[in-house]
């Protein structure tokens, strides 16, 4: 059975320099997990135990990033630990809010200072509406379905609760933020300059590509994971 | 005969085109294996006669409504390929159903009939919203429920269902926030009719 070798994209083995050449985007990653530039000639495993985050489950990260239609296999779930999963998309949120949505905001004020002033209200307003419910999406992982990932991670999983019940209510956070884009693209105001519409428009594709990943990673990592956690439990 | 496959599934997507090329007729003109924004745009730019999807690739909550996402961006057939269990609730909305172990001249079969039912156009009418779908638009931005808006037009809930999903295609637009700024931004409404 040890002829079957696994093609991975990323090793623990290859330097960490190396990983960001094949992806610059991972920057991103690696600053969310506190890894700055400046790798020298570590590897991808020396750097993850310097963050202290599984190594694991840094490669599947980068792996769902980089790889449109990615599909972790059961060893590389297996290999990697759902608590650095987990945190890995904690901070994300928090990067989300403080700095993704701020961000855009910022951007999104500029745009529309030249507008008349009911546009301006009815497209800030939309924007407010949406990091509302991006908000109560993220407080409810992160009051519910996180909680529940680290008990079954300990092996105690008690109540009615069950990865299930996330995947019926993991709702669709994308779908504002692409009428936004959409309305930005196609229907915005003349009076709006054309540089800073291309500004918000670069974050709001990379904001919606990023919020894509980490829905990925939540639903072909993390559940899975969970799932595999509740059997072998054997108890809901 | 130009066939789109949407299916994470590279070994399934090999099949089909193996399939294609020992018997001729059809053609995959082209792979995905995810179906959003980037793909859907290829799916309305390309005169496909068939898609050809594997459910795995709707979520859990969506894949009820899977063959009107994808309808509303072609006019092509749509046939499930299923690499998991389908119950028949969601088998019914496809054009035809394909299983694995569906021989070669089956899968042929059910496509071409699959392509030759009759379905109703969805992209032949423009990309400019109708009279019509912009008073139902203003409608649906001033906060009215689909009952309603049929009362007052005096037409069933499904006609208003098909324009709304025309007005989605047209716009791109899917939430009822996302068409208030856009009736808004086109001064269709008056902003102090909006709750």
């Amino acid at each position: 059975m040890k002829t079957k070798k696994e093609i991975r994209f990323f090793s623990p083995d290859m330097k960490m320099s190396d990983l960001v050449e094949i992806n610059y985007r991972l920057l991103t990653v690696l600053s969310r997990l506190g890894m700055p530039a400046g790798f020298g000639e570590r590897t991808v495993a020396q750097v993850c135990t310097i963050a202290g985050i599984d190594t694991g489950a840094f490669i599947l990260i980068c792996e769902m990033y980089s790889y449109q239609g990615y599909m972790p296999t059961d060893e590389a779930l297996k290999a990697a630990d759902p608590l650095s999963v987990l945190r890995y998309l904690h901070i994300s949120h928090s990067f989300y809010i403080e700095d993704g949505f701020k961000a855009l905001e910022q951007l999104m004020n500029a745009l529309v200072a030249p507008c008349a002033e009911n546009q301006k209200k009815i497209i800030l307003d939309f924007l407010e509406g949406y990091r509302n419910e991006v908000e109560k999406h993220f407080e409810y992982e992160e009051t519910v379905f996180f909680p529940y990932v680290e008990s079954a991670v300990n092996g105690c999983l008690s109540g009615d609760y069950s990865v299930s019940t996330f995947e019926e209510n993991h709702s669709n956070i994308e779908e504002k933020l692409s009428d936004l884009k959409n309305i930005v693209l196609k229907y915005l105001p003349a009076a709006c300059s054309p540089r800073l519409a291309n500004d918000v428009l670069y974050a709001l594709f990379s904001l919606s590509e990023d919020l894509e990943k980490h829905t990925n990673i939540e639903n072909h990592v993390l559940v899975p994971m969970v799932n595999r956690l509740e059997m072998k439990k054997e108890c809901r | 005969m130009k066939a789109f496959l949407i299916m994470p599934s590279k070994v399934m997507a090999r099949g089909i085109e193996g399939v294609f090329s020992d018997l001729g007729e059809f053609k995959v003109e082209g792979i995905v294996s995810d179906i959003s924004a980037r793909e859907e745009v290829m799916l309305k730019n390309m005169a496909a006669d068939v898609v050809i999807v594997d459910p795995a690739v709707f979520s859990h909550s969506s894949r009820a409504m899977a063959r009107q996402q994808i309808s509303e961006f072609t006019d092509a057939a749509v046939v499930a390929f299923p690499s998991i269990f389908m119950d028949d609730d969601s088998a019914r909305q496809y054009d035809a159903v394909l299983s694995l172990y569906d021989s070669p001249a089956d899968i042929i079969h059910k496509l071409r009939s699959a392509i030759s039912a009759p379905r109703d156009n969805v992209s032949s009418d423009g990309s400019e919203l109708s009279s019509r779908e912009r008073d139902i638009l203003v409608c649906v931005a001033k906060g009215m429920i689909n009952k309603e808006i049929a009362d007052l037009y005096n037409i069933s809930i499904h006609t208003v269902i098909t324009h709304r999903r025309n007005i989605t295609r047209k716009t791109g637009i899917k939430t009822v926030a996302g068409l208030t700024v856009y009736a808004l931004l086109n001064n269709l409404i008056d902003p102090a009719s909006v709750e």
